[in-house]
């Protein structure tokens, strides 16, 4: 590759700081204090994990942030990353009912770092595993969000867990796939080593179906759960494509991830294609990382695209340029580097994207970055598990309250399963399948629903069980997607 | 315009605002720009044969992040001399001849009060107010509080005090006792010209949980203080309306406690106050603050009609009345409105848990959705048949007017406990059921 590192070590690293300080005692208190303390909360119900948001506040503004992060991290293991990552905006703030009331609501993602910040920083191990295991073992696959979301509650209900991973350290894209400036990596390696503490075991760089094989887990392990996310960015299926400077755009932030950051190679000129919230993170740090020009190209227009709103703000901030209804028909090349996109522009009819003929033009690029999605990994898993039932897209088939799949013993959960949503869908996923697991294995139905309500106490009222009651459109358009 | 100024007891006054005794009122220095803000008045700390203060000496309740909701002192009467007191006293007459300046006193035997008495009125001073609710550090050497909460102790030194004053003097109380208005009325059996009140309330503020020490420590140990600022407001507003109302009193009132704007002002006039003290609220922000005072009080005064601070005095006075004298044939219930909940449900557990049980969540299609509410999740609704309208759901409710207490026409005529017990008596009823 032609590209190179663009910027100093304190330059780099003055620009990647995350987005946001965090909260000092006093800022939290004053945050803290503007919770209503509302019972059965809609900001409870706008959380996957189901996280009790006004009790862990509250704890804040009490002086005790010990007791705040274990609410926290016992509904969400990965509170931490949560409370950096999370589109807080469509999810618990989106649902805060002082926003309706003041048009600001509690800052709840802000106050949940405040408090998994302070045990992290303390070294306070708020959960804990039984001293004696039930003697009963469980194989993880995949160490990201979901694996380490099942991996958690299992410890916690006392089972032999270990996490298989082919990747050098655990996290998943929490530590090698998120803006930098959002979360360095620092905090999923600190919650992967809180889980560990947890007595969980991890085994790197194995590689499922070579290192390990099925029927060896299947006789070793009373269950399996399946997180293996998706697999490396979708083909463009354009000439030049298989250029070195074209490369995925989850591949790039690695790099962000596994290097100093002044030693990052970066484009002068960025093209990321697609604009997804992952485009986004890949066009605001090659920008931050010194690019002179990083331009979002997307074949449908700003109203279409499925980056949320406030990630796209802070783009346009971050200086990226936008070439909306536009498609790149080729890569072109220089002494076998790329040079150049050759573009065309498009417009929708029928709701299918066509290129307007004779708009083409050629813009300069030395860094092509694909964020056109992630390929579903059919084909792995038709090899690892013949017997296991895909959908039409290509996810898990899964039942939605214990996520077990056709395959008997074996569970699933994350992007694998969702087709790629939230970490924090994820960690409830993973959540979920430790409760199924420990039914199977326990023989006892699972208990509950993941999000706790307390209405329904009288007359069975209501009952419970009203998940996402989200009235954030753009989130319920992605929900049902 | 309203008129603000006023003559209290025959101190006159351009408007009801004085300084009380206290830190603000030490110096010539504080009371030249305490008038230059726009005080009417100051209330010397008080004067007495000179102490030694400890360092470290306040403290402070704050909640929620708001500082100062109440504060407590162990500071002591002044820690000046009596001669620099008195000159200063003359020297800030001399350049503020409208303002009122009050000698606040503080001393033991019959011969020293007279001697300070007189020493108040020789420098020009408008009137004495004593320091009978001091509550810590002067009481023990049987001054302050020691005299307030005894009120026949408080009796015979009014009237050494009465014997030689040539100016008006007026009682500070403490709120240190059983009932204020038996101190009230020993002030006005006396001979004095009027009360002050109230004093500070005897008081820890919190406990530092490493030291184990309460604040302000002084090497490791504290002391009882008083206790003053916006917490104490509904107690002093309690005694001044006792005192008001008292017909044995009789005195006017210069009111204390809590107050820190107009509305606490005005509050504290309508319940018997003439003239209107400060000390926390500057110790806060400065002497500034008297300017949003007089204007708020004065706009007030126009938009409802009175003419003078005077006119006013004393207007809700009557609006209270032993309970015994209540309807209890009056109701009212809450009614919830749909489109300004925001969905917190504060209203649901706050009745359901901390009161009596009368607001079910039900379904919320018949009601829509409001801001907050969202689909699937259920509404607060007020059982008005059961609802007992004891306000606490429109207290918790974070949206104003959201919840309102709705006046519901019994069709009864009005009927008190008294009304009751006299009917009991003559056989013309049965027991009223008791609640189930």
């Amino acid at each position: 590759m032609l590209i190179k590192p663009l910027l100093d070590a304190g330059t780099a690293a003055r620009n990647m700081a995350e987005k946001e300080a965090r909260y000092a005692p006093q800022e939290a208190l004053i945050e803290s204090n503007r919770c209503l303390f509302c019972f059965d909360a809609p900001c409870i119900m706008a959380c996957p994990t189901g996280i009790d948001i006004p009790s862990f506040i509250k704890k804040i503004a009490n002086g005790n942030p010990t007791g705040s992060a274990r609410t926290i991290l016992t509904a969400n293991v990965l509170g931490a990353s949560c409370a950096r990552v999370c589109p807080t905006e469509v999810l618990c703030e989106g649902a805060c009912v002082v926003l309706d009331l003041e048009g600001d609501p509690v800052k709840i993602g802000r106050l949940q770092r405040y408090a998994t910040d302070y045990v992290f920083e303390h070294q306070i191990d708020v959960l804990q595993a039984p001293a004696k295991k039930n003697g009963k073992k469980v194989a993880i696959l995949g160490a990201g969000p979901a694996g380490l979301g099942c991996a958690a509650e299992l410890a916690q209900l006392g089972y032999d867990t270990t996490v298989f991973d082919k990747k050098k350290e655990g996290g998943g894209l929490n530590t090698y796939g998120i803006a930098y400036y959002k979360m360095p990596p620092k905090i999923s390696l600190d919650e992967v080593k809180m889980i560990e503490r947890l007595g969980v075991k991890f085994q790197y760089g194995v590689e499922i179906g070579k290192d390990l094989t099925m029927p060896e887990l299947e006789k070793n392990y009373d269950a399996i759960f399946l997180a293996l996310g998706l697999g490396g960015a979708n083909r463009l299926g354009i000439p030049g494509e298989d250029l070195p400077e074209v490369v995925d755009a989850l591949e790039f932030i690695e790099w962000i991830h596994t290097k100093p950051l002044h030693e990052v190679p970066v484009g002068r000129r960025v093209a990321v294609l697609g604009c997804g919230n992952t485009a986004i993170d890949a066009v605001s740090q090659s920008k931050r990382l010194g690019a002179d020009v990083a331009t979002i190209i997307y074949r449908r227009g700003e109203d279409d695209m499925p980056a949320y709103g406030f990630e796209y703000e802070l783009a346009k901030n971050d200086g990226a340029t936008f070439h909306f209804h536009t498609i790149p028909t080729e890569v072109l090349a220089e002494n076998g580097h790329v040079k150049a996109l050759r573009l065309a522009k498009t417009e929708t009819r029928d709701g299918k994207v066509q290129i307007i003929p004779g708009s083409e033009w050629t813009e300069e690029f030395d860094l092509v970055l694909k964020a056109v999605g992630q390929e579903k990994q059919s084909s792995a898993f038709e090899k690892l598990f013949p017997s296991l039932k895909l959908d039409r897209k290509g996810r898990v088939e899964h039942n939605p309250e214990t996520m077990a799949t056709s395959v008997p013993k074996l569970f699933v959960g994350g992007d694998c399963a969702n087709g790629g949503r939230e970490v924090v869908n994820a960690v409830a996923e993973g959540k979920k399948a430790a409760r199924g697991i420990n039914a199977l294995l326990t023989k006892q139905n699972v208990t509950g629903p993941v999000q706790p309500s307390r209405y329904g106490a009288k007359d069975g009222a209501l009952g419970s069980g009203f998940n996402h009651p989200i009235r954030v459109p753009e989130l319920l358009a992605a929900m049902n997607s | 315009m309203a008129d603000l100024s006023i003559n209290f007891a025959g101190v006159k006054s351009p408007n009801p605002f004085w300084i009380a005794s206290g830190p603000p009122s030490n110096t010539a220095y504080q009371s030249h720009r305490a008038f230059e803000a726009g005080w009417g008045g100051i209330v010397w700390k008080t004067i007495g044969d000179p102490i030694v203060n400890v360092s470290s000496r306040y403290s402070a309740l704050n909640l929620g992040g708001q500082r100062m909701v109440g504060f407590n002192n162990i500071e002591l009467i002044s820690d000046r001399s009596p001669e620099t007191n008195f000159r200063e006293i003359k020297e800030v007459k001399d350049r503020w001849p409208n303002h009122a300046v009050i000698a606040s006193l503080m001393v033991d035997t019959r011969e020293r009060w007279h001697e300070f008495v007189k020493r108040s009125a020789d420098c020009g001073a408008d009137g004495i107010e004593l320091n009978f609710g001091c509550p810590h550090g002067m009481c023990e050497r049987g001054m302050g509080s020691a005299v307030g909460q005894n009120p026949d102790v408080a009796e015979t030194i009014v009237g050494w005090v009465m014997e030689a004053a040539e100016i008006p003097v007026i009682v500070k109380l403490t709120p240190n006792i059983t009932n204020v208005v038996y101190a009230a009325r020993a002030a006005k059996r006396a001979g004095a010209d009027a009360i002050s009140l109230i004093n500070t309330i005897n008081s820890i503020t919190n406990v530092n949980l490493d030291t184990l020490t309460p604040e302000p420590s002084v090497r490791g140990l504290s002391s009882h203080g008083g206790y003053c600022g916006p917490a104490v407001k509904p107690i002093a507003l309690n005694m001044v309306q006792s005192c008001a109302a008292d017909p044995e009193v009789g005195l006017p009132i210069s009111g204390i406690g809590g107050i820190g704007n107009w509305r606490d002002a005005a509050e504290f006039l309508a319940l018997g106050s003439l003239s209107l003290q400060v000390c926390t609220a500057v110790m806060h922000y400065g002497f500034r603050i008297v300017e949003d005072m007089n204007e708020g009080l004065s706009d007030y005064l126009d938009s409802k009609g009175y003419k003078s601070v005077a006119d006013f005095s004393g207007a809700a006075v009557k609006s209270l009345s032993d309970w015994q004298y209540l309807d209890l044939n009056y109701k009212r219930v809450a009614r919830i409105d749909y489109d300004k909940c925001i969905g917190c449900n504060l209203c649901y557990i706050s009745c359901e848990d901390g009161a009596h049980q009368c607001i079910d969540l039900v379904d919320s299609a018949p009601y829509g959705l409001g801001p907050g509410r969202v689909p699937g999740k259920p509404v607060p609704k007020v059982r008005e048949e059961d609802c007992v309208g004891c306000n606490l759901c429109s207290i918790v409710c974070p949206v104003d007017d959201c919840i309102t207490m709705v006046e519901i026409e019994t069709g009864r005529e009005k009927f008190s406990w008294n009304d009751y017990q006299a009917r009991l008596a003559k056989g013309e009823m049965q027991p009223i059921p008791a609640h189930p």
